[in-house]
Parts: structure tokens; C-alpha cells; sequence
């Protein structure tokens, strides 16, 4: 609710408008001690920019990794990240808790 | 999301205006609810109980999963004074991503030099406050002791039940603060809302010491708290 959200989706906004693909990501749901909070944001270009956070710093990369997928495809999915454990989560976060985070395209 | 909607959604925030991003988890289908619009939505209890509580989050209605993106207006601080601990106040607040004014009607105080980053505006409150519509989303922190300057700051924000009222003096500068605002016709309820001696109490002794004490009082106001939103229901 700070400020940094205005530039955030206001970042989004203008990298649409000047032409370039890009996708929202957002932390629909969290359990147990998770390092931003529901309804945080993460904008991301065609070209891997980004601006804002959905964890720590923990899961941005692969975030940015699969929104780069839905601005090709255009399909909205829903990601979830939990501890890291090498079987169950490519990456995942060290704090313990859990996120589903939705990633959508603005077309 | 359709580029219309995200831009109704800043543009909203821009104009300080309450709105509710409505997305469905399956389909992606989406929706804009603005704060004056709520009731003819299917999902309005929902959306009325997210807004209160200025929290996002995921409901489900009718066997269907929706995510609330709750916006709220950003939050503002309204300092009357441009005094020393405004000056180290300035450069905090907006890291904290505070969107701060100054007010002080002593054209010696309220410079640009002083303040190269922020807006001061050197005029008397009641002059510049009425138009700048305080609201709940407001904080409000009064560093001049002038009761000419800082009391017609205060009786604004009280009636615009900002979530923040803080006040700089001592106990017995207070008390005679709250006798003047009750003559005014306040209630204590109202005038017990103002904190002071301002600040939390970390043991601050310099401007910039203070000014840390205040914006930590001023963030604990807004996140440990529910904004004033269900009081006011």
C-alpha cells in the first residue's frame, strides 16, 4: 500500500502502452511466515525487466521465468512455491512458508 | 488483464479514490469496482469486507475461486512545520514511500532550500488544508508548538479522522492543546486520538533521532492497526 505499488502498475501501464509485452504477477495467497504479503505485486516485460516483489527475492527469478511464457501464450496460470526442497520445488522459500502467485498478461 | 483496466486502476489511485480489482482464478475473467459502485455487485459483501479491512485477498462465491486486489489510496503525511525534524523527516518519509507535505505559513522556515525534495507550501493551514480533502488515509504531524499555526491543523485533521494525529510539546504544552480543542467543542474521545509527547519512545534526542521515533509511530498507526475504515461503519 506504499507508494512503490503506484510505480509498480503504473510501470506496467507504460511498458504496455509503449508497445511491449507484459505480464502482472500477483501474491494471491501465503501460509505461514511469508516475506511479502497477499496482493503483493511483480511486473515483468517481454525483455525480463522487472519492477516490484512477490517473495524476498527467493522466487522472483523463476516468476520472471514463467511470465516471460504467458506473455508469449497469453494464458494466466497460478504458480506455487513452498520450502525449499530439491524434489518437490525447482526453487523455493528458505523462510518456511508458502505462496500462490497468480501471473496474468495485459493485452 | 485488459490495459483499460489497469489503467482505471492507477488512474484511480491517482485521484485517491478506494477500488477493488475483481479476478476470477479460473478463466481470468476481471472486473473494477469502485468504492461508490460496490452494491450493485454480485460479490458486494465480499468486496465491501476486503475494502474495510484494506487487505487483499481470495474469496470463494458460487463454487468459484476470485482474487480482491484491494486498493486503497496511498498514504499521505501532512507535516505543519518546516522545522529541523522535518527536514530529516522529509528524506525518510519518502523512502518509506510516503507521499509528504509541508505546510508553514513563516516564509523564513518554508523554503525549497531547506526542502529541495519535497513540496512546502508557505501558507497557514487553514488556508491550504481545506482544498488538500484530508482523509483516513492521511497522517498528520504537527512540529511548530504555535497554537496559532498547529491547532487549526489539528481540529482538521480530528474532523477528517486522518489514521495518524501526532503533536509535538511537552505534557503540559498537551494539556493546554486539549483543554483549547475540547472549548472547541471536541470530545475527549476525539482529542485522546493525538499523540503526544509525538513519537515512539526510543530515547530520541536529535531532529533526525525524533523524526525516526515519528515515522515508526506513524507506520505502526497504519500497519498494526485496521485502518479507520471499521469504526467508521
Amino acid at each position: 500500500m506504499l507508494a512503490s505499488d503506484d510505480d509498480i502498475l503504473g510501470q506496467a501501464e507504460a511498458w504496455r502502452r509503449d508497445g511491449k509485452g507484459v505480464a502482472v504477477a500477483t501474491v494471491v495467497e501465503t501460509w505461514g511466515s511469508a516475506p511479502r504479503p497477499t496482493g503483493s505485486h511483480l511486473v515483468i516485460d517481454q525483455d525480463g525487466h522487472f519492477l516490484g516483489s512477490v517473495s524476498g527475492g527467493c522466487v522472483e527469478g523463476e516468476v520472471v521465468t514463467e511470465a516471460l511464457d504467458v506473455i508469449a501464450d497469453g494464458k494466466s496460470r497460478v504458480l506455487e512455491f513452498g520450502v525449499a526442497d530439491e524434489t518437490a520445488w525447482r526453487v523455493g522459500l528458505s523462510c518456511g512458508g508458502r505462496i500462490r502467485v497468480y501471473v496474468e498478461r495485459v493485452d | 488483464m485488459r490495459l483499460d483496466l489497469l489503467a482505471e486502476l492507477n488512474r484511480a489511485r491517482a485521484e485517491r479514490r478506494a477500488a477493488v480489482l475483481v479476478t476470477a482464478l479460473e478463466g481470468g475473467a476481471q472486473r473494477l469496482v469502485h468504492a461508490d459502485a460496490i452494491e450493485q455487485d454480485p460479490l458486494a459483501e465480499q468486496i465491501d469486507a476486503a475494502l474495510r479491512s484494506g487487505k487483499s485477498g481470495t474469496v470463494e462465491a458460487d463454487g468459484s475461486s476470485w482474487f480482491l486486489t484491494v486498493q486503497v489510496p496511498p498514504v499521505r503525511l501532512v507535516v505543519i512545520g518546516a522545522v529541523h525534524i522535518t527536514q530529516a523527516l522529509a528524506p525518510i518519509s519518502k523512502l518509506a514511500g510516503f507521499d509528504m507535505t509541508i505546510v508553514d505559513p513563516r516564509t523564513a522556515f518554508a523554503t525549497p532550500e531547506r526542502f529541495p525534495d519535497t513540496p512546502v507550501i508557505a501558507d497557514w493551514p487553514e488556508t491550504v488544508l481545506p482544498p488538500m480533502k484530508l482523509d483516513r488515509y492521511t497522517a498528520m504531524a504537527c512540529f511548530t508548538h504555535d497554537p496559532k499555526i498547529d491547532d487549526p491543523a489539528l481540529e482538521q485533521a480530528l474532523a477528517a479522522d486522518c489514521f495518524y494525529i501526532g503533536a509535538l510539546g511537552s505534557r503540559k504544552t498537551h494539556g493546554k492543546r486539549l483543554e483549547r480543542l475540547r472549548e472547541k467543542g471536541f470530545t475527549p474521545q476525539q482529542v485522546e486520538r493525538i499523540r503526544a509527547p509525538i513519537g515512539l519512545d526510543i530515547g530520541a534526542v536529535t531532529p533526525a533521532e525524533i523524526a525516526v521515533s515519528v515515522l515508526g509511530e506513524i507506520i505502526l498507526a497504519l500497519r498494526k492497526k485496521p485502518l479507520r475504515v471499521e469504526k467508521a461503519a
